[in-house]
């Protein structure tokens, strides 16, 4: 059943937008105000006049949005008025400081979960279901079959791989997206490790931030600060898939390429990509995961970004719930999963 | 069953050929005779006869779900394999007995082969009761077993290479022994391992040497072409005449024993003395080669009446001798071979024929005999090292096929489907059109020929340009225009352009051209003979 009251939040040609409180979420153009759930490149764009994150990912965000940007930190539930609405930011465990973002007007509650994941992740908050009518969920996985294995035992089944490799004098390269995946992995990994870990340029800064924000993470070097020839027989190296096929690969010797991602758990985009193995280890919710949310936030309309929206509003239309596709502009970054 | 579940995935996994033929050396060499047996029978390519089709195993994969439907269909066409779809989608089981390994053969035993003999319901049953017990990799494996279309990645060439290094026995031998038809028992994967040469089957034939094609020009690659036997590249069915006691077999390239199919060579081969096996091909003739769509009729006929065989005569062109009063003879030079080819054809006559040598004094001469081939009706010229052995494979060297360049078209992409395996979940299956006057008309369905890169684009290109979609079909603008090239263009009643192209795929994306450039129904006409 359609809700009759204007949307409390809807999509303008600058991101999605609420008219009552004057603010934007995770706009995809500059606007006046700007709440960002987390620090992705397609959820946290520069260029707006004010910007309102969660505390934890202050760090991060100041990296992705430049030094000169007006960065306002908020801490878990802290209660923000802007004009008739109030807002708060709840963990949604997607990555470090990552927030859903909960808007309250005249009686009706409206949370944009932004990405989410349910699994466990000691690099950040975890998941905390926030009560609302209308829940702003993402699609990206919104199929049955996707289906996360547990965290431990992919990063086992990881350490097993390397290890090998570190046997057979092969450098292990695991291509990972840079910020959140790369950190979790090396947060999951079991010691002893097998050999050195070594950080592409694109890791090793937000590997910094994770570090000055006070997560735990084992010791790491920088590819760019190893001599030229540097042995990297035994060691792991952890790297964004863009740097696959590139010259910078050429410095490792015969080496086992992994892809860590969702993604990988579909047979055909694993040989299809060409990678030596895939690991199946996702930022984003799960189909279970996702139901289970939906049911535990009691919301009954649900709104869907990126992914998988078309099946996703079907099902749950058909399970009496007002669900359709909200137009956005994020997952636009291909190496996310 | 769970061993060759985790054989399969380690073979899935590997990219490298080495590491392949090591994982399967040591599962062979550990395995039991029952099991090994039905390993090599899978990984060579072999399949069960498909017992249950997609549609009612999807319907019970719904019925196990409580999905919907079409959410269960839309799911397998993203994944693009419904084994796959049912690992996935299925829960890991919590309570499954990870005692004992009931072993592939018991379990395609025990599991698969007794659902010929049941109803549907106990079938059902059957499978659901599988699902619910096997982990991912097996629910993946056993559901393949089933669909009858396991596709391992491995060629029969690994396998062989893996038999020999687990068996301590030269290739070409085990390779001969995998040879024709046998059931996947313990006595067959025993005597894959037997140390002794011994008797073996008599209607086995030896693996098929192929030849390489000869890009450019050979006189510069090849050297002295009196170091050359030639001969014309016939276009027929492969085949290997094997006369041995008082039997004769056919075999196809495709390891399908094919003697029922041609009685009157098998009649004619009477002609020719015990123990002595031809390769050769198997054409249509009347007073020269016919069209391989002639050919075509008198496949897969189960009873060839005496008139069909007066209607589409066939002859069969011997090339080469592989055995000889019971001698292999594979090892010695061709010239000796093609010897005595001659002198044990002597005295037959048709239905078989020897093959033509072609007499060129230099390569410039062959060359210009190489431009009669469309006229002769052959796909261009053979060349055979005169000091060759007959190997096995299709190492690089001995013999080259020299083809005449394909004959091409410039048409319109109207349809695209995904794919399957390693193109799941990319449109890769093509199909195109020509115009006449202003209606377009499907002319060629087309699968290769494309990169990986331009496969991507092409995909990403058909997704955002779709008119209509029709189940996993979907209909795009028609503007794209690709060259297809093919070997040869036949009159058809069964294709609605009344013309069959004959192994078409595209050769170029013409992304220089529009649809307007396109050729026509007219100008593809113009080209039957």
């Amino acid at each position: 059943m359609p809700i009759m009251a204007a949307p409390l939040i809807q999509p303008t040609r600058h991101g999605l937008y609420c008219a009552a409180g004057d603010f934007h979420i995770d706009p995809w153009r500059p606007v006046p105000r700007a709440l960002i759930t987390h620090a992705h490149a397609d959820h946290a764009r520069p260029g707006s006049d004010e910007y309102w994150s969660l505390r934890a990912g202050l760090g991060l965000m100041r990296r992705r949005l430049g030094g000169k940007a007006w960065l306002n930190a908020v801490d878990e539930g802290e209660r923000l008025q802007f004009g008739p609405v109030s807002v708060s930011f709840h963990p949604a465990g997607h990555v470090l400081g990552s927030a859903q973002i909960r808007v309250e007007h005249e009686g009706a509650v409206w949370v944009a979960s932004g990405d989410y994941k349910r699994d466990p992740d000691p690099t950040c908050a975890p998941f905390e279901p926030v009560p609302c009518d209308t829940f702003i969920t993402e699609a990206t996985f919104a199929l049955p079959v996707y289906r996360w294995p547990a965290v431990q035992s992919v990063a086992a089944d990881i350490h097993q791989w390397w290890h090998g490799n570190a046997a057979n004098g092969r450098t292990t390269v695991l291509f990972s997206y840079a910020l959140g995946k790369a950190q979790r992995l090396l947060a999951a990994l079991p010691a002893p490790h097998p050999g050195p870990i070594y950080l592409h340029g694109a890791v090793a800064p937000l590997t910094q931030d994770y570090r000055d924000a006070g997560i735990e993470l084992p010791s790491t070097h920088r590819v760019s600060e190893a001599p030229r020839d540097e042995d990297y027989g035994t060691a792991l190296v952890i790297a964004p898939p863009s740097a696959a096929g590139s010259t910078w690969m050429r410095r490792f010797r015969r080496p086992a390429l992994g892809f860590a991602s969702g993604w990988m758990r579909i047979r055909g985009n694993r040989r299809r990509r060409g990678y030596d193995r895939g690991f199946v280890i996702s930022d984003h919710v799960d189909w279970p995961g996702l139901l289970q949310t939906i049911e535990d936030t009691g919301a009954r309309e649900i709104l869907t970004t990126h992914g998988r929206a078309d099946e996703l509003v079907r099902y749950l239309g058909e399970r009496g719930l007002y669900a359709r596709p909200l137009a956005t502009l994020y997952g636009d970054t291909e190496e996310d999963g | 069953m769970q061993g060759f579940a985790a054989l399969f995935r380690e073979l899935d996994e590997q990219r490298g050929t080495n590491a392949k033929v090591a994982a399967m050396a040591d599962y062979f060499s550990r395995v039991s005779a029952a099991d090994g047996a039905w390993a090599v029978y899978f990984l060579s390519g072999r399949r069960l006869k498909r017992l249950i089709g997609p549609v009612q195993l999807r319907e019970w994969l719904t019925q196990m779900t409580g999905l919907p439907a079409w959410l269960v269909e839309e799911t397998h066409q993203h994944v693009g394999d419904l084994a796959e779809t049912v690992a996935l989608m299925l829960e890991a089981s919590t309570d499954s007995v990870a005692a004992a390994d009931p072993g592939l053969a018991h379990w395609v035993e025990t599991r698969i082969q007794v659902l010929r003999d049941c109803d549907d319901e106990q079938r059902r049953a059957a499978v659901t009761a599988a699902w619910r017990e096997l982990d991912e990799a097996g629910r993946f494996l056993h559901t393949k077993l089933l669909t009858g279309a396991l596709r391992v990645g491995v060629s029969q060439t690994l396998v062989e290479r893996a038999l020999a290094q687990a068996s301590g026995l030269p290739r070409p031998v085990i390779a001969h022994r995998m040879m024709g038809q046998w059931l996947p028992e313990p006595a067959f994967f025993e005597g894959l391992f037997d140390p002794r040469s011994g008797q073996e089957d008599a209607s086995r034939p030896y693996p098929f040497f192929l030849a390489h094609p000869l890009e450019g020009e050979p006189a510069a690659a090849l050297g002295a072409i009196d170091d050359w036997q030639l001969e014309w590249k016939w276009d027929g069915i492969r085949a290997q005449l094997v006369r041995r006691a008082d039997a004769v077999y056919l075999w196809s390239r495709g390891e399908a024993l094919i003697t029922d199919t041609f009685p009157e060579l098998i009649e004619g081969a009477r002609a020719l003395p015990a123990d002595t096996v031809i390769d050769g091909e198997i054409l249509a003739w009347r007073d020269h080669v016919l069209p391989f769509a002639q050919l075509q009729r008198r496949l897969g006929r189960k009873r060839v009446t005496r008139r069909f065989m007066n209607e589409v005569p066939v002859r069969l062109m011997a090339y080469d001798l592989l055995e000889a009063d019971g001698e292999d003879q594979r090892t010695d030079p061709l010239q000796s071979r093609r010897a005595r080819l001659e002198t044990l054809m002597a005295p037959t006559g048709p239905p078989l024929m020897l093959s033509p040598l072609i007499e060129a004094p230099d390569w410039a001469d062959l060359a210009a005999r190489r431009d009669e081939s469309r006229d002769r009706g052959v796909e261009g010229i053979m060349l055979k090292g005169r000091n060759t052995a007959y190997a096995t494979g299709r190492p690089r060297g001995p013999w080259w096929k020299w083809k005449v360049s394909p004959l091409t078209l410039d048409v319109i992409l109207l349809y695209a489907q995904p794919g399957h395996g390693r193109r799941a979940n990319l449109y890769t299956d093509y199909s195109f059109a020509v115009p006449d006057g202003d209606r377009l008309v499907p002319i060629a369905k087309a699968y290769s020929g494309l990169d990986d890169a331009e496969i991507r684009r092409l995909d990403r290109w058909i997704r955002r340009n779709t008119r209509e979609r029709f189940g996993p079909v979907r209909s795009v603008e028609p503007v794209q225009v690709f060259e297809l090239a093919f070997e040869g263009i036949a009159p058809s009643s069964r294709h609605k352009s009344g013309i069959a192209l004959r192994f078409p795929r595209i050769s170029r994306w013409r992304e220089d051209l529009g649809p307007g450039d396109a050729d026509t129904l007219d100008q593809a006409r113009a080209l039957l003979p």
